[in-house]
């Protein structure tokens, strides 16, 4: 079987691409990055990929709504073959400012009659960036990226606007019941709340109905190995994986199988 | 036709900053400000009928799920929100960089729509308000005088559009028959801060080509010479007297900190690991088989001073453009900043006009850092923050940057004749001329509104897309040299990189922000984020292929030529001939005078307070003292993870105590590691300048040997920052704390590898009988070490690991409490000053360094503000664990009363090279053999019950204190 392969998209303003396909590799798939320029001159560099990423960073500076120029950029260059990519089969993945960039491209938590975001991700309760370590509870329902990962783990968050917000109170039961809402911020192991960010129901990331559209606001790809964790030292293996880790390798599986 | 865009959040309760007025109204007294609602506007100028208005609001920039959002044409009457009918936008000033407004501007482009100019204006709605008042609110909450206009009402402007193109001229500037008062009185209206003596070697000069200078010519050359471009003061020669007798300098920098470098690199002989020190834009030292590394420290303290976003925000994209130019072309892996401000508690009624309040311009500088280095993808892992009353007015700012490069690249560079002059980057605006004359020249209270033009904005995406372009026209090898456009713009990257060859420059060919800049402004502005490359001719198209796919705007402006001159030209005609060889060589080099006194110190005497209290009072006081108490506030909201090689972050343990040196994997997937420490005894620099700089120094490499680098590749960095360097008195201390650097650096063998200078930090105002007062800053060096770590694996954070381990203390203690956090806090004055013996603390860093390699230590903490007590105390908030310290097993070589004065002195004198460290019972025996034949002991162990125990070492009751009350005191800080 030829190790899946996995495109890592850049636009101006990503700064997660480095360690996102660094991640990638680690989990086995040979990975590239393209800058978005670059894919919408040949939207057919997707067709001998299996994993797409939009990793995390200001895409376009982020300075009048987080990801909100990229995915219009997205929208218009490449919405045709971003949903063809989804339909064969492809696995897509947001993080953090690519899963901004995911809810408002349509392709996760979109009004079916039109195709507008249902949900957004507001700023933070604090008013400001956080950067710290939460405790994520696992709900994997259909999600793809998270079958057979342990159902609690912690990740980093980094972000000014991650609080994820619906239309309306119905649309995020709908989510709830289609077991959409996969990952969750959770209690850590002093009994205090990690919700960074205010979100509605605690939530940290989500999938569309087909599971293979992921998108989660923590950094998977900065828990590679043990020497990541802030409290490693004296404490964990630190020749150890980290959590985020499985969550790549669930994907490389997920396309191998 | 121009537009007003309204976006406001639709969640009331979402909208943070009109809390943040409401506040901010009550305590200016404003009455009747119960509510208020803010908002994004946007002023969009096009010939687009409403309806594709309304397509770019809803589509752009409204949120459809969070956002309500209106479109007006502008001049008619908007209806704000119920009961809120006073409308305040604050709009950045014209020819200010407005990032936003550029971003929506492209984004429109992309929707397929063109529009003349975008402007982002923030929108205040207030209930009904006299003007004056509203405008002072908006003063005194977002608006900064420096960059932004205030309007209260309804907008009467009709247009975005800026000037027309500049009309060629050539002005003269005469120097012939002025006297010397008129020559000092053009250098200051001018702005040039060049000396008479060095004005009269210019009038020479081109008295020899029979004519005056040029505006143009006359500004390149007061570039070149400024303090922040060569070094002036630092450079020149000096007659010293000092404690020992009288000494002579013809170079005090070459002969102190160039010196001991340059004896550490012969002593390393074949072994020397240094790549190229103090020639490039930063300082590169091996790292690992195939890549060098390398370091910069820059101050923007000037302009952070009058703008503190802008300042710090530029500041920190200026070193990384720095590290950017190194070599050709280096990647930037992680940032520091170090802060130096007033006390949080200054009280505003105490300020001088025109200052801005330390906890304001704290939030400032953070904020700058934050959304710069997080848009950067640039981990922030090491800083600090200091408090002191001689910051009020002229806080330092302090922004560093390391990088990675391939091996042996870094002494690569060299411009070729024929080579292409090209500016790549961001556009050239009015903003930050005179920067470099301006860092040269003192503060006054009236600063703020005299300098507005130096004034920079940084727009971080600029940078981002300039460093991913240039990386990889670097990994193409497609120029052959590279600079950063900083202090002094263009006039100072293209001279410096001509300054053998020459250079002919069109200066009409420069992209401009919009229409008006003349020659020389485009010449010597310091708008951001632009890099000068020389790039041979037949690169060029590669080049100009990648910079399109980046979505960077490069411009070839001119070529290399090797005439030895500098010809600037304007539409074909020539606008200004500079003379290479005078320009870098012609700069009269000035003899100073100075003088140093041998410091006297005063007996410690404990203020009654600290007696009664004892021990455990004195600490729940320093560990809430602003210096010492959690930067947790600033710490998260820097990226300190991006780009993934985290390994010691500023926060750790389970209970996120603070770190020492912070450490990165160089590259990912490989296990050796950069470790980043710096020092900072500011505290003594009025008392003793030398004890100052050897004490930040060794705290610096005790911050990075306490995780665990390795003593034999630690590389320095200095930075002073000194006050007024008119006085024999501030030169003394300057030369002073250049041996110390000296000395020290020698003992460690540790090379200097980079520095800056930022001199004359004065603040000057008018006092409230009507005199004219200033205050110098205390004198600072701020100390950086750069570490590597064979191993990320093998290294050692100061969070307690588990109770039953040992509790050891690692050096000797004094009484020497001058410049201490106890001190500072008035709970004791006087005290020795803490002496540096280098030797020593080399034979310390060295076992420490052993230990930590082969396993013996499970957590170390440099004791260094707040001393022993507070170290213990930190080591047992990161690990949540509690401690048992025995004072009278403490190494003590001070006076002893054998009571509580001992007790105290012990627990908070901060003498320099100490550690902390937690060893368990198995690696006892190898641990205490590692330190034969130096000062150490076992003085405690790590308990599972949460508090601190610290028994006395006159054998009466101990001093208990919970984890809980240290945590607390330790987290009840200042924060904006």
């Amino acid at each position: 079987m030829l190790s899946p392969r996995a495109l890592v998209l850049r636009a101006p303003g990503t700064n997660c691409d480095h360690e996102t396909l660094h991640a990638f590799e680690r989990a086995g798939a040979i990975g590239r990055r393209v800058h978005v320029r670059s894919l919408s001159r040949r939207p057919a560099l997707l067709d001998d990929v299996q994993i797409l990423c939009i990793p995390g960073g200001f895409s376009y500076g982020d300075d009048i709504a987080s990801g909100r120029i990229l995915a219009i950029e997205i929208r218009a260059r490449l919405g045709d073959a971003l949903r063809r990519f989804r339909d064969r089969g492809g696995l897509v993945i947001g993080i953090c400012n690519g899963f901004q960039v995911l809810l408002q491209t349509g392709l996760l938590l979109a009004d079916p009659a039109d195709g507008r975001p249902l949900a957004s991700l507001a700023h933070n309760t604090s008013g400001r960036f956080v950067d710290r370590w939460v405790r994520l509870r696992l709900d994997p329902g259909p999600c793809r990226f998270l079958q057979g990962l342990s159902s609690e783990f912690d990740l980093p968050v980094a972000h000014g606007e991650g609080r994820f917000v619906t239309r309306s109170a119905a649309d995020l039961a709908r989510f709830e019941t289609a077991g959409q809402l996969v990952l969750r911020y959770a209690t850590d192991d002093a009994g205090g709340a990690t919700n960074p960010n205010g979100s509605l129901a605690d939530v940290a990331g989500v999938c569309d109905e087909t599971g293979r559209v992921f998108g989660l606001m923590p950094h998977p790809e900065r828990f590679i190995d043990a020497t990541q964790h802030p409290a490693w030292n004296g404490r964990l293996d630190p020749a150890a994986a980290g959590a985020g880790l499985a969550l790549f390798a669930g994907a490389v599986k997920a396309v191998s199988a | 036709m121009l537009w007003e865009v309204e976006v406001r959040a639709v969640d009331a309760a979402a909208d943070r900053a009109a809390r943040d007025l409401v506040a901010a109204a009550a305590a200016l007294g404003l009455p009747g400000v119960t509510a208020a609602r803010t908002a994004a506007s946007w002023l969009i100028e096009a010939d687009l009928p409403r309806g594709e208005i309304e397509r770019i609001a809803a589509t752009l920039l409204a949120d459809p799920v969070t956002d309500h959002c209106t479109v007006a044409a502008v001049g008619g009457e908007t209806a704000g929100p119920p009961g809120l009918p006073t409308a305040v936008r604050v709009l950045p000033r014209p020819g200010v960089t407005d990032p936003a407004g550029q971003s929506a501007q492209a984004a429109i482009g992309l929707l397929g729509m063109e529009v003349t100019a975008v402007r982002s204006v923030r929108l205040l709605h207030l209930p009904a308000l006299s003007a004056a008042d509203a405008e002072r609110l908006a003063w005194r909450t977002i608006a900064s005088d420096a960059i932004h206009n205030v309007v209260v009402g309804p907008l009467t402007l009709t247009s975005l559009a800026g000037g027309r193109t500049w009309q060629f001229t050539q002005s003269v500037v005469r120097l012939e028959g002025r006297t010397d008062h008129e020559l000092e009185r053009l250098s200051r209206e001018r702005c040039l801060a060049l000396s008479v003596v060095e004005l009269t070697a210019i009038r020479d000069h081109f008295r020899t080509l029979g004519r005056d200078p040029l505006e143009i010519e006359l500004e390149t050359i007061a570039q070149t010479w400024s303090e922040h471009c060569c070094h002036k003061t630092l450079t020149a020669g000096y007659d010293h007297t000092g404690p020992d007798g009288p000494r002579r300098y013809d170079n005090l920098l070459k002969e102190t900190v160039f010196a001991a470098t340059r004896q550490v690199r012969e002593a390393l002989g074949p072994a020397d690991w240094c790549v190229s020190v103090f020639r490039d834009n930063s300082g590169v030292v091996r790292f690992d088989g195939d890549h060098d590394i390398c370091v910069k420290v820059e101050t923007h303290n000037h302009p952070s001073a009058i703008e503190p976003y802008g300042g710090a925000a530029t500041g920190l994209g200026g070193v990384i453009r720095d590290v950017l130019g190194t070599g050709l072309g280096a990647r930037p892996i992680a940032n520091l900043d170090v802060f130096c401000v007033g006390p949080p508690d200054t009280a505003t009624a105490d300020l001088p006009a025109g200052v801005i309040p330390p906890r304001r311009l704290l939030a400032g500088v953070v904020a700058g850092v934050r959304d710069y280095g997080n848009r950067m993808g640039i981990p922030t892992i090491a800083g600090g923050v200091a408090f002191d009353p001689g910051y009020v007015g002229n806080p330092l700012v302090f922004c560093g940057t390391v990088g990675i490069m391939p091996r042996g690249t870094a002494t690569l560079a060299t411009v070729a004749p024929g080579d292409l002059v090209v500016v790549a980057g961001g556009r050239t605006g009015r903003d930050g001329i005179h920067g470099a004359t301006f860092s040269s020249i003192e503060l006054s209270s009236a600063s703020e509104s005299q300098s507005g033009g130096a004034v920079q904005i940084g727009h971080a995406i600029n940078e981002k897309i300039l460093t991913d372009f240039v990386l990889e026209a670097a990994a193409q090898r497609l120029f052959r040299a590279i600079t950063d456009c900083g202090a002094g713009g263009l006039s100072s990257a293209v001279g410096e990189m001509g300054a053998a060859l020459g250079a002919e420059v069109d200066l009409d060919r420069v992209p401009l922000k919009y229409p008006g800049l003349s020659a020389t402004e485009a010449w010597i502005s310091e708008a951001q984020e632009r890099m000068v490359l020389a790039v041979p001719p037949e690169c060029w198209d590669r080049l100009a292929a990648i910079a399109a796919d980046e979505g960077v705007e490069a411009t070839a402006i001119g070529r290399f030529t090797g005439t030895g001159r500098i010809v600037l030209r304007w539409e074909q005609r020539v606008a200004g001939d500079l003379d290479c060889h005078f320009l870098h060589e012609g700069r009269p080099r000035p003899r100073l005078v100075s003088r140093a006194v041998r410091p006297v110190a005063a007996a410690a005497t404990w203020a009654d307070t600290a007696i009664t209290g004892g021990v455990g009072s004195c600490l729940l006081t320093l560990l809430a003292a602003a210096d010492v108490a959690s930067k947790e506030w600033i710490i998260r909201q820097y990226d300190h993870e991006v780009q993934g090689g985290s390994v010691v972050k500023p926060l750790l343990g389970p209970g996120a105590g603070p770190a020492d040196g912070t450490v990165i994997r160089g590259v990912l997937g490989r296990d050796r590691g950069i470790v980043l420490g710096v020092g900072l005894r500011h505290r003594l620099g009025e008392i003793d300048a030398h004890a100052m700089a050897a004490g930040g120094i060794i705290e610096a490499v005790a911050n990075i040997v306490a995780v665990g680098a390795d003593p034999t590749r630690v590389a320095l960095l200095d930075n002073f920052c000194w006050g007024d360097c008119r006085r024999s008195e501030s030169l003394g201390a300057l030369v002073e704390a250049c041996h110390a650097c000296h000395d020290v650096a020698v003992a460690l063998g540790a090379p200097f590898v980079s520095g800056k200078d930022s001199l004359n930090n004065v603040f000057a105002w008018t006092g409230a009988d009507g005199s004219r007062r200033e205050r110098s800053i205390p004198h600072t060096l701020l100390a950086t070490a750069l570490g590597q770590v064979d191993d990320v694996k093998r290294v050692v954070t100061p969070d307690l690991k588990r109770a039953g381990s040992r509790l050891a203390i690692v050096g000797l203690s004094r009484d020497d409490l001058a410049g201490s956090q106890i001190t500072a806090a008035g709970l004791a004055t006087g005290g020795a000053i803490p002496a540096v013996d280098a030797a020593r603390c080399r034979r310390v860093f060295t076992a420490m360094a052993a230990a930590i390699r082969d396993g013996l230590v499970a957590a170390c903490h440099d004791c260094s503000d707040g001393g022993l007590a507070v170290a213990v105390a930190e080591m047992m908030i990161g690990g949540g664990l509690g401690a048992i310290v025995r004072l009278a097993d403490v190494p003590y070589a001070g006076r002893d009363d054998h009571g509580p004065a001992t007790d105290l002195a012990i627990g908070f004198a901060e003498s320099p090279c100490r550690f902390v460290v937690e060893v368990t019972d198995a690696d006892a025996d190898a641990f205490a053999a590692r330190f034969a034949g130096l000062e150490w002991a076992w003085i405690g162990s790590v308990v599972a019950e949460p508090a601190l125990t610290m028994l006395p070492i006159g054998g009466g009751l101990p001093t208990i204190i919970g984890l809980d009350r240290i945590d607390r005191a330790w987290r009840t800080t200042v924060s904006d």
